[in-house]
């Protein structure tokens, strides 16, 4: 396979490629909107099978990376730089790591499973819907491959746009609320990013024209300490804290996930979340180690992830909607994404890329069943429900499977996220780590009791006992299967995963710990009483 | 060539632009006169007037890529900045006209002369443009206002229209008065009335602390921020644009604005350079209060011509920025932001021009309701037009870019405005709130019942709306070109190097 992808350059055309296709499939549909004259229920079925192959031949494509790209070396892989405006600086440069490279597949992989999922429910000018769906993977995938600040800021922006006006156009009840919501408070962090990117580009420029490329920011930071590190580490911080989301900064997403259409959710939380924490591990905390580690800030940082872990499970129990319930819960989770990445041990770094991945499966995988119910009884409230299992006894399997893995439940992905986390964070941070710890169980409580109370409880509503025979077709079957495998694989056998993060993971924490000695080193001799 | 601006001949040579189009527009003049009013005439006449206007526009560039240039300094300026405001004038104008062309025959505005009017502001704006010297100064605003004045009349069944014109001519000639007495307390201190001589003259007699030359500065910049409408001197904005013929209103938004500030600039950069410390607080707390009034009051607008002018008072507070700025990268960053705002407006402004329905009628934001389901390219543009004044990258084009080299004009100023560039962020996020409202009500309301079909948009107004959308967005993915025209035609300011040590906030971790 490697031998294959050198003979046709793979590296050398891979990344652009995923970038620039998307755009040609949204092309594609506007062309296909333009010219053929359908009716709604052609248009729809021409839309959707236009994008699913799209997004089909961007995962195929994306695959081979696994073999292609070298994750041991210290080096950018697949790495390409190509002038963009050259008076300020500014390329187009594109590379990955291990890090990168799960993120990526994990964007690609699940794109066509978010297509499946919104299958039949978007009637409504499904071009454009898939449009948007296509430039938001554009958007998404740049943020994970940037090596150069100005287009990584571009690519951070683009995403905002398709997202407001799929939750706009195609969500629920309160969608106007959500999406201007959504919008502005992903807004304010990133424009103040902005600011800070600038600044870095002429501080780096030293007098001359800005430099925004991420090796030249990373030297200029590592090689002396930049003026204002401590307002520019917050401005980056805000815009990913904002992201992720980190509490008090998550009131957004509650909002945005219930709204937004079946592939929104899958993708906000799936992907969209993850591309905070991605900000953590590629640019906050590497490009200014002595502000992250700190011990004011990271204090700081800490508690907020903790209070996040806590109070999203907590919030997450009382939830009487059952995808407001999932959306907390993410919450809680991303918390210990901010724990791990923060606790600064290989270990935990990895075990925080790792509920990365597998909330983005496990949670996409929730979002996706939800919106299958609710095709089915259009609603989502929990107590509305009771019995399902009777009825639908395969959409109950999945179900089932899905929460426990959510839960971390030992043999699914959930669990070897969280446990390398706690086992990674507890040698630098104990009392943060014992306390997220009781969250493990908290998740218990509130998934596990969500699932009895719809899919086990006495079947007593007409409504539910009427989906008798309604179960999950075979589209629906077919596309929450991989990510059950995905599920139990990385449950049972994780190190392929590992494996490929562990020297990027390792790289991070090393470095960050050196730019700290570095700089404990420069301060002055602490003067003896 | 270099020109000597001493001799008569050859001052007349590097005023060619200007009496080229001067001179076409009273001949003009005469054509409109010479036949009855009619809508074929005065359509003949404005397309008369477009094709004077691409030829003015021809001479420009033939001028600025011969790189012409003055061999001393004179009454006028020779050089890139010039041809580029010009450049950004005289492609506003084009637009005035081709909107009013169709908004006229709608409204049945049958005057010929009206198309002259813009001929005779643009050529007032572009002699504001070129001066280096207070009378053309003054000779350029006048020719400038008067033809405004008369074009916000220019509906006379309009009795809004009417009270527009009156309202913006008695402040208007209230400012100017500012301006002039401004004027002639600086000649009072300095006994000179070019640019380069009275920063020469304050440099060398050290007038900095004179309270005559500080007065007269200040009076001057109450002059000029009303004509570029600055909190506190933004009242007669809103209501002036709201009742103005819509391309009017694009005209002052855009192109008016690009003049007075061009000229703003230059005074600032060129005469009063030396006295930085006297004027720049000044400009910082206008800046941060044009920003914060306008975002703030343009949130609660419905109707969107008046948000639109409140937005165009949001970027006259973005644009103060590079008067304090002060530097070459500044003035750079003011032609790259003025010709991105002036494409975003023209759009704008074209869009709502051909929603509105004949006769005098409130441009609500609720009429837009739902217009993606009918009109699905025109809501697009719309959006297009609307992210680009937000400065949203890729699907608001060059107006991010725009955003982005004001930031770095900032940050990079010798006076470090990094506090002023978060200002900036911080109220262009209120700005997401009425720009995205807009957007909201276009594409995720369903269509009302009782709105009527939006009428049929004419060929000149489509041509605008597309040349705008392909240019925002064609220069929203590959700027370099364009960053590197502006960059080679700044100019600086007139430096002694002053002490730049004034007590801005400063961004001092």
């Amino acid at each position: 396979m490697t031998k294959f992808l050198v003979g046709i350059g793979y590296n050398g055309w891979i990344l652009p490629v995923l970038l620039v296709l998307p755009l040609v499939g949204g092309l594609l549909l506007v062309l296909h909107r333009c010219t053929q004259r359908q009716d709604a229920d052609a248009a729809m079925r021409s839309a959707r099978s236009i994008a699913f192959w799209i997004f089909v031949a961007e995962a195929v494509l994306s695959i081979g990376l696994w073999w292609s790209i070298d994750t041991v070396s210290a080096d950018w892989q697949a790495y390409v730089d190509v002038a963009w405006i050259p008076q300020w600086g500014a390329r187009f440069t594109v590379g990955i790591d291990g890090i990168a490279l799960m993120l990526i597949l994990l964007t690609t992989l699940l794109m066509p499973l978010a297509v499946l999922g919104s299958w039949t429910s978007i009637r409504v000018n499904p071009h454009a819907f898939y449009t948007l769906l296509l430039v938001l993977t554009t958007g998404m995938l740049g943020v994970f491959m940037a090596l150069d600040l100005a287009f990584f800021y571009v690519m951070w922006e683009v995403m905002l746009v398709p997202m407001y006006l799929i939750i706009g156009i195609w969500g629920g009840q309160r969608r106007l609320y959500a999406s201007i919501k959504f919008f502005i408070y992903t807004m304010v962090g990133s424009l103040l990013m902005l600011v800070a990117i600038v600044s870095l580009g002429l501080q780096a420029g030293q007098g001359g024209p800005p430099v925004f490329s991420y090796d030249a920011i990373l030297a200029l930071t590592r090689a002396a300490p930049v003026v204002g590190s401590y307002w520019l580490f917050g401005a980056f911080a805000l815009a990913f804290a904002v992201k992720v989301p980190m509490f008090p900064f998550h009131t957004w997403l509650p909002d945005a996930h219930v709204e937004a259409p079946t592939a929104g959710s899958v993708i906000l939380a799936a992907i969209m979340l993850k591309m905070g924490t991605f900000g953590f591990v590629r640019f906050a905390v590497p490009l200014f180690p002595d502000v992250a580690m700190d011990p004011t800030v990271r204090t700081i940082i800490l508690v907020l992830a903790v209070i996040g872990i806590v109070y999203g499970a907590l919030v997450a129990l009382v939830q009487p909607d059952f995808k407001k319930l999932v959306a907390y819960s993410s919450v809680s989770h991303l918390g210990f994404v901010i724990l791990g990445i923060f606790a600064m041990t290989v270990e935990s770094m990895q075990g925080a890329l790792m509920v990365t991945i597998s909330h983005g499966i496990s949670t996409g995988a929730l979002f996706l069943l939800i919106g299958m119910i609710y095709e089915r009884r259009h609603t989502r409230q929990i107590d509305d429900f009771g019995g399902i299992a009777k009825v639908m006894p395969i959409f109950a399997v999945f179900l089932t499977v899905v929460s426990l893995s959510a839960i971390g439940v030992p043999g699914t992905n959930g669990f070897v996220g969280e446990f390398l986390v706690l086992i990674g964070s507890f040698p630098t941070q104990p009392y943060y780590t014992v306390i997220a710890a009781t969250s493990v169980v908290f998740a218990a409580a509130y998934l596990l009791w969500a699932v009895q109370r719809i899919i086990y409880n006495p079947l007593v509503k007409p409504e539910n006992a009427a989906l008798k025979g309604n179960d999950l077709n075979w589209r629906e079957i077919g596309l929450l299967t991989p990510l059950v495998i995905a599920i139990l694989w990385l449950g049972v056998y994780p190190k392929p995963v590992l494996n490929k993060t562990e020297a990027a993971a390792d790289r991070l924490v090393r470095s960050v710990e050196a730019a700290r000695m570095g700089s404990m080193q420069q301060l002055p001799p602490a003067g003896g009483r | 060539m270099t020109y000597d601006l001493l001799s008569p001949t050859q001052l007349s040579a590097a005023l060619l632009p200007d009496l080229l189009l001067m001179g076409g527009a009273i001949v003009l003049m005469l054509v409109a006169a010479w036949r009855p009013e009619s809508d074929a005439h005065q359509r003949t006449v404005g397309l008369a007037a477009i094709g004077l206007l691409i030829a003015t526009m021809a001479t420009v560039v033939w001028m600025s890529v011969r790189g012409d240039s003055a061999l001393e300094t004179g009454v006028i300026a020779v050089d890139g900045f010039r041809w580029m405001v010009d450049l950004i004038l005289l492609l506003g104008a084009i637009g005035t006209i081709a909107l009013a062309i169709e908004h006229n025959e709608r409204d049945g505005i049958t005057q010929a002369e009206s198309h002259v009017l813009v001929l005779f502001a643009v050529a007032g704006m572009m002699i504001l443009a070129a001066a280096r010297d207070l009378m053309v100064v003054f000779l350029g605003i006048e020719i400038m206002s008067v033809a405004v004045y008369v074009l916000t009349g220019l509906n006379r069944r309009s009795a809004r229209s009417a009270e527009a014109s009156l309202k913006y001519f008695l402040l208007g000639a209230f400012a100017t008065a500012f301006l002039l007495y401004g004027m002639a307390l600086v000649y009072g201190a300095t006994g000179q009335t070019q640019f380069a001589e009275i920063g020469l003259v304050i440099r060398r007699l050290n007038l900095i602390d004179n309270p005559m030359l500080l007065v007269g500065i200040g009076l001057m910049l109450v002059g000029m921020a009303f004509k570029v409408a600055a909190a506190p001197f933004h009242m007669w904005a809103p209501d002036v644009y709201d009742g103005a013929p819509t391309p009017i209103t694009a005209f002052m938004a855009a192109t008016v604005k690009t003049a007075a500030f061009a000229s703003f600039l230059r005074i600032w950069y060129e005469a009063f350079y030396s006295v930085f410390n006297g004027w720049a607080h000044a400009v910082w707390w206008l800046a941060v209060l044009t920003m914060v009034v306008g975002n703030v009051v343009a949130l609660s607008q419905k109707n969107i011509k008046r948000m639109l002018a409140y937005s165009s008072i949001v970027h006259t507070g973005y644009l103060l920025v590079t008067v304090t700025a002060a530097s070459v990268l500044a003035s750079t960053a003011f032609t790259f932001y003025a010709l991105a705002y002036t494409l975003a407006t023209f759009g704008a402004f074209a869009v709502v021009a051909s929603m509105q329905p004949a006769g005098e009628t409130d441009a609500r934001i609720s009429d837009y309701q739902g217009l993606w389901h009918v009109r699905p390219w025109m809501a697009t543009a719309m959006a297009v037009f609307l992210l680009a004044l937000l400065g949203f990258p890729v699907f608001g084009g060059v107006g991010f870019f725009a955003k982005w080299y004001l930031i770095q004009a900032a940050i990079a100023a010798p006076a470090g405005l990094t506090i002023l560039a978060v200002i900036l962020v911080l109220t262009s996020v209120i700005s997401a709130g009425y720009y995205l409202q807009v957007v909201r009500v276009m594409f995720m309301m369903p269509r009302a019942d009782e709105a009527v079909e939006p009428l049929p948009v004419g060929a000149l107004t489509r041509a605008v709306l597309a040349v705008t959308v392909v240019l925002i967005l064609g220069l929203g993915l590959f700027p370099s070109r364009l960053v590197e025209i502006t960059q080679s035609n700044g100019f600086r300011p007139y430096a002694y190097s002053p002490a730049l040590d004034m007590g801005l906030p400063r961004f001092e971790p």
